[in-house]
């Protein structure tokens, strides 16, 4: 099925499979490898990118479902010449060991940082109707659906909170 | 997965005319339970109506003081809207409750309700399942049953339904909106939707074969404060061992039967008068233990009578 998606900004058109996951056509049709398959099923978060600014888990999404859609992933977050300023806070901080998970933690918190921005609630908001004051209970919340099997949760919480700032 | 072909219509009754027409059809919207079901072989549609982009996605005010809430709109949407905070705050505590942050900017409101049972062997192709394969027996009754029903099992099936979400529309007492294959609309309480699983729990809701559910519909809230709880084995992105939403003095409970459970025992203790404690009890006394599933009748007793606790002291009002 014919499906054009814009990937990092360039229009791309493919013939896909129905079948084909979103993390999939990334992968082993455009080639852009940096989004990672952990579990294949929504619950490890290494196959995070953002589509249309939102992060998603692209493998529990078809890619013809976003015929039209704008997909960015690891590689059109930042480069080694132009490093993002969550790339370069988890360099800083060392929040990783294998790094497997790390492309996929890196989109969602880009994504996590635009939804707290918003004041979109999380499970941890003591006052829903409030503001919301992205404390390091808030960040962990909200990156629950990111796994660590190396477990360097306390640096990439310190990671995202260089980026985030001091809590207001 | 099993090959299937795809469509993407635009407008509602093309959609629900595009899944009548085609045996093995189903409406994919977030995707997020579907498509893991299918990699599983659980589910095998042989066609998908993509119901994403028709124009569900709003939230609007109703002459009665409600909220009408389009079925495309996403968990995330649907719990960071002000109205929904100000007014219907067990709706947002309840849906930040579940799933993560990716999941739930997928996830919708009409897809939310109509999510599978996580029940093990629901999940185990190697395990009979009734809900799977009708007549081959239930391996959770006798088996690894700690999150199974305590209200509303039968014999031939002890799954729960998962949702959070599902849990706070119970207790607000919402309707829902749908299409029919004939493109005639009705309206059904959410209470009305699921289905206890009785001799057929592959029947899982009173909707019709291609009906599309299309919006969610709020009345003005009941006096009171709101509190959704929810107890399960780790901090964050768990599935719940039971949940209890508090709307004033309307309670429903989740993941302790084959639907939201909606605590009328409870609620009439209230009525008459009754402590937090006492009405909490009034609803368990009906509650089964399956074996390794006894100890959520302790639970929800216990976060029933806190919750109800909490509300009358205003919290989410």
């Amino acid at each position: 099925m014919k499906t054009t998606i814009t990937v990092n900004g360039q229009a791309r058109s493919l013939d896909l499979d129905t079948r084909t996951s979103l993390l999939d056509a990334l992968r082993e049709h455009l080639n852009l490898k940096g989004s990672k398959k952990g579990c294949d099923h929504g619950q490890c978060g290494a196959c995070t990118v953002l589509v249309n600014g939102v992060r998603i888990n692209s493998c529990l999404s078809l890619a013809v479902m976003h015929d039209g859609d704008e997909v960015t992933t690891i590689e059109g977050i930042g480069g080694e010449e132009n490093l993002h300023p969550m790339q370069q806070a988890f360099l800083v901080q060392d929040a990783f060991q294998c790094g497997y998970c790390t492309p996929g933690q890196i989109c969602s918190a880009v994504g996590m940082l635009k939804e707290a921005a918003q004041n979109w609630p999380s499970q941890a908001s003591e006052d829903l109707t409030g503001a919301i004051a992205l404390t390091d209970a808030e960040i962990r919340e909200r990156m629950s659906g990111n796994i660590c099997r190396c477990s360097a949760y306390p640096q990439i919480i310190a990671a995202i909170r260089d980026v985030a700032g001091d809590v207001a | 997965m099993r090959p299937f072909t795809y469509e993407r219509p635009t407008d509602v009754a093309a959609a629900v005319k595009a899944v009548a027409a085609t045996p093995g059809a189903k409406f994919l919207a977030g995707g997020t339970n579907l498509l893991d079901l299918m990699k599983l072989d659980i589910e095998q549609p042989t066609h998908l109506v993509d119901v994403n982009r028709l124009p569900l996605s709003g939230i609007e005010d109703t002459p009665e003081g409600g909220l009408r809430i389009g079925a495309m709109v996403t968990n995330s949407h649907l719990a960071a809207d002000a109205r929904v905070r100000q007014r219907y705050s067990v709706l947002t505590q309840a849906i930040v409750s579940g799933g993560s942050g990716q999941l739930r900017n997928k996830a919708t409101t009409g897809g939310n309700l109509l999510q599978r049972t996580r029940c093990a062997y629901f999940y185990d192709p190697s395990k009979p399942c009734n809900k799977r394969h009708p007549g081959s027996g239930c391996s959770a009754i006798d088996g690894l049953n700690r999150n199974s029903a305590i209200f509303g099992a039968s014999d031939a099936c002890i799954a729960t339904h998962p949702s959070d979400m599902a849990v706070a529309l119970t207790a607000l007492g919402a309707q829902l909106e749908t299409m029919t294959a004939d493109g005639a609309t009705r309206t059904l309480a959410v209470a009305d939707l699921h289905r206890l699983p009785g001799d057929t729990p592959e029947i899982e809701t009173n909707l019709a074969s291609g009906e599309l559910i299309t919006a969610v519909v709020l009345s003005p809230a009941p006096a009171g404060g709101q509190v959704y709880r929810k107890a399960r084995d780790r901090a964050a992105y768990a599935g719940g061992l039971a949940s209890v939403a508090v709307v004033g003095q309307q309670v429903a409970f989740g993941a302790v039967a084959h639907k939201p459970w909606r605590a009328e025992r409870t609620e009439g203790a209230l009525k008459s008068g009754a402590g937090a404690v006492e009405a909490a009890h009034a609803e368990l006394a009906g509650a089964q233990d399956n074996g390794k599933n006894g100890f959520k009748i302790a639970l929800v007793a216990r976060m029933t009578a806190d919750a109800l606790r909490q509300a009358s002291e205003g919290r989410g009002a």
